[in-house]
């Protein structure tokens, strides 16, 4: 992280020869190239990485997106997609010498057939928008990852998006029928359907997830759910991390699959309680919400089996939400973790590794050995349902040290994600943030395979080119830089 | 095992010569020519991890899939999918290929949905390993997923890992008497509201519900459905019937389509007799009728037919693709099987 890169030496006449081959099809006000129009652009979420677009691209139809990709692909000029740029692995980092196509503008619901249960979207429909337009029905969307108030259904397909309730209700490659999009030479594309299968190979759950790499998605389909009559939380706290854990485990052990499971330590109700008062036990080593949602004579009886399990897991407190209030109130300090770590810190950086459950004691365990070696604090919230950690470093960007030692701590973390057997992204995506660690959770030939797959769709590499997927000699220089424990990473790292 | 199948897969892409990988061969009838020499996958069997709490299990692709479920039950877990075997030799290898899905599809999701990663044998003999054994991960493209129905055409998949999930702590069975039209308004309708139905059949006028969940939902649920409760022996033998085509209605020899259309299409009106599951979305056809129009009327209602089980397969087992499609999966089977010797001709004769 942490790479500014340098200020872009414009090639001011293929600057002006692209954005005049824009203007020929996009009005005036669709093209942008002065930096203090197109400076807004040079980050998304991530903002450690930054460089500033050399065009900016608004179309405002599917024929205008066509024609950006067709005549970028003839001049040669890489594309980077963007939908509100809320990503937190750079996935939408402008290229310097390219456009930036910028699917805001592609904001309507183009159908919702409450009778089929799906809805047909834009990519630039906000994801909360989506159940705020299925509420009518008792329909909703069920993703709902934490930026969901501003990010939109098309870059939650690019990167495979998912949130609290991914348990139960699946992330977005479960939630999505169809995407319509282009090819980078404008061929227009069809993946899924509204029937629940098509024939040939899946080309959807390719598509999902591919953060951006494979084509432009212009309409997705998403499938709509019945909102649940009923939902209360219960509020359990720990005495210990392990145990907190383990009581985990306890649940699925009883056969419940909670509609959410969600964990925090200590540090992370600290920061939250200060901010948003959500109710939360300050003495407790971990906190752990776990929801239940159905029919009401549902919820109450799985409430009851949840409250048993948890007692015997050794939970010291146990607090039932009592009506919509105030489970709202004890999910405010889970959705504000984020914001609430701004608070006590002058800026954080969000990990996104995924762990087998069982291990997590051991990597809480090893997260606080690397909070003494860099003097860093991390406070952790933690998916606990499917293993998904976020882990928080808290530094100050305007220290060089710090920034440089988060930079190892984060490194440090993803590489024990992958030595207990899990993952560097759970949902966030690699983008340009972990490309480095892909090297770490691939070997070569799968690195290659997922080349040809790009090259597939994409021969010339135009489409978000330097994402994602590492190239062999990045990896390789990667592995010269990089000593761990006093060997060099290897290809037989256990990895699955 | 692993290093005798690459000596295959090595000797015949030197020679260009089509492997046909195959584990119980239950499923050969399914999709299109079988062609080449048999790869048995049977040898490579066996459960590699399994730990209830972490819903995942990890398995070779050998291993049968009876053997797996089995395993699962004996924790009050089970594969939400219930992927039909059609025989007792099923393997996990050719569930994963074969990428069908049994009753339970329209409301816990298909085999794709429940994969998390696998192990596979590409066409020049390379180890490769996608995914893991975690619920989230979105590191690289999602190829585990895409082998799900691949028939095997991109290599031989050697390992797998599945998410699974806890048996239902009851079900009940429901019968209602209903029109086609009737049965497919209720079931789209039924199917918008948080009622806990895992299966539907509606066949002749009649049509069966099953409902898994809690006791106290399954009582609140039969209230506002009606219907007659069936026996429960009786109710699991029908829909074991369904999902491994032991019901009457498979039985003989008039060819069987399969068609995948949005749920909530009317009805089709094709001569012939019908089955209609997953909530209206899969509906399956016994009928001589010529294929071309069985196609045409799939296309119309917004989905696809596919020839399931016919003597004669000439009219091709899978809906055609799109041009572009087919340049697709012609280009992706190149970067997994360079010499093109996997199941050849299995899901498309174009590769």
């Amino acid at each position: 992280m942490g790479e500014a890169l340098p200020a872009a030496r414009v090639d001011e006449a293929r600057q002006r020869a692209v954005a005049q081959a824009l203007r020929a099809f996009l009005p005036g006000r669709s093209v942008l190239w002065q930096e203090e129009d197109t400076r807004p652009y040079e980050c998304d979420g991530l903002t450690a990485y930054r460089s500033v677009p050399m065009v900016v691209a608004l179309p405002e139809t599917e024929e205008q997106v066509q024609r950006v990709l067709r005549t970028c692909h003839a001049l040669g000029v890489p594309v980077v997609p963007r939908g509100a740029g809320t990503g937190l692995s750079g996935g939408a980092l402008p290229p310097g010498d390219g456009v930036l196509l910028s699917m805001a503008k592609f904001m309507r619901v183009l159908r919702l057939d409450p009778l089929a249960r799906v809805a047909v979207l834009q990519p630039g429909v906000r994801n909360a928008a989506i159940s705020d337009v299925a509420a009518p029905f008792g329909l909703y969307y069920a993703p709902d990852p934490s930026s969901q108030i501003a990010c939109t259904i098309g870059g939650n397909v690019a990167e495979n998006s998912g949130g609290v309730h991914c348990l139960k209700y699946g992330l977005t490659v479960h939630n999505v029928l169809r995407v319509r999009g282009y090819a980078i030479d404008g061929e227009p594309l069809d993946f899924g359907g509204e029937a629940l299968d098509t024939s040939g190979l899946d080309l959807l759950a390719l598509m999902i997830g591919s953060e951006g790499l494979l084509a432009v998605a212009t309409e997705i389909t998403v499938k709509l759910l019945p909102k649940p009559l009923a939902a209360r939380v219960v509020m359990a706290s720990f005495d210990d991390v392990q145990k907190a854990g383990d009581a985990v485990a306890a649940v699925i052990a009883a056969g419940i699959i909670p509609a959410g499971l969600e964990m925090m330590d200590k540090p992370a109700t600290h920061a939250v309680e200060q901010y948003v008062g959500a109710g939360y036990d300050l003495g407790a080593a971990a906190i752990l919400l776990c929801e239940s949602d159905g029919i009401a004579e549902e919820v109450e009886d799985e409430i009851a089996r949840v409250k048993t399990v948890l007692e015997r897991a050794g939970a010291t407190r146990i607090t039932v939400s009592r009506d919509e209030a105030e489970r709202l109130k004890f999910w405010s300090g889970r959705k504000a973790a984020f914001p609430a770590m701004g608070r006590i810190s002058p800026d954080y950086y969000c990990m996104d590794g995924t762990i087998p459950r069982k291990r997590l004691g051991e990597v809480l365990n090893f997260i606080g050995a690397m909070e003494k070696k860099y003097g860093l604090r991390c406070p952790n919230v933690f998916h606990a349902g499917d293993g998904n950690l976020h882990p928080l470093i808290l530094f100050d960007a305007s220290d060089a040290d710090q920034l440089r030692r988060t930079e190892a701590f984060a490194a440090e973390v993803l590489e024990k994600c992958i030595a207990v057997g899990g993952t560097i992204t759970g949902e966030h995506g690699v983008g340009v943030e972990k490309i480095d660690q892909m090297c770490l959770q691939f070997g070569a030939a799968e690195l290659e395979l997922f080349h040809a797959v790009k090259r597939a769709f994409d021969p010339q590499g135009l489409l978000n080119p330097g994402k994602a997927v590492p190239t062999l000699a990045r990896c390789a220089e990667f592995g010269r830089r990089h000593v761990h424990g006093g060997q060099l990473p290897q290809p037989g790292l256990p990895r699955f | 095992m692993p290093a005798a199948f690459q000596e295959r897969i090595r000797e015949a892409a030197a020679r260009g010569a089509p492997l046909r990988l195959r584990g119980g061969g239950s499923k050969d009838f399914y999709g299109g020519a079988l062609e080449g020499e048999v790869l048995d996958t049977r040898g490579h069997a066996g459960v590699v991890t399994y730990e209830p709490t972490e819903l995942v299990i990890t398995a070779r692709c050998g291993t049968r899939l009876e053997e797996l479920e089995a395993t699962l039950a004996a924790s009050g877990q089970m594969l939400a999918f219930e992927p039909p075997r059609f025989g007792a030799d099923a393997t996990l290898g050719g569930c994963v290929a074969a990428g069908l899905s049994g009753p339970r599809r329209a409301s816990a999701g298909a085999v794709r949905d429940f994969v998390l990663g696998a192990r596979l044998l590409d066409g020049r003999a390379r180890e490769l390993c996608f995914g893991g054994q975690v619920m989230k991960n979105v590191a690289g493209y999602d190829v585990s997923r895409l082998l799900a129905g691949s028939l095997g055409t991109l290599g031989l998949i050697l390992e797998v890992s599945l998410k699974v999930l806890p048996r239902p702590a009851a079900e009940l069975t429901l019968q209602l008497e209903l029109s086609e039209d009737k049965a497919l308004e209720a079931l789209n309708r039924w199917a918008g509201r948080p009622l806990p139905i895992s299966a539907s059949a509606w066949r002749g006028g009649l049509l069966d519900l099953r409902l898994s969940g809690a006791p106290s939902a399954l009582q609140a649920a039969a209230k506002q459905i009606g219907g007659r409760p069936v026996d429960p022996a009786q109710a699991e033998r029908f829909w074991s019937g369904i999902r491994e085509h032991a019901d009457a209605f498979f039985a003989g020899d008039v060819p069987l389509w399969r068609l995948s259309l949005p749920s909530q299409g009317p009805a089709l009106g094709l001569p012939g007799e019908q089955m209609i599951e997953w909530n209206g979305a899969l509906r399956w056809l016994r009928a001589r009728t010529d294929a071309a129009a069985v196609r045409a009327a799939a296309q119309r209602a917004g989905g696809q037919a596919t020839l399931f089980r016919a003597a004669d397969k000439a009219a091709g087992a899978f809906a055609p693709l799109s041009p572009v499609l087919l340049r697709l999966h012609r280009e992706l089977k190149a970067a997994f099987d360079p010499a093109g010797i996997f199941n050849r001709g299995r899901l498309y004769p174009e590769f």
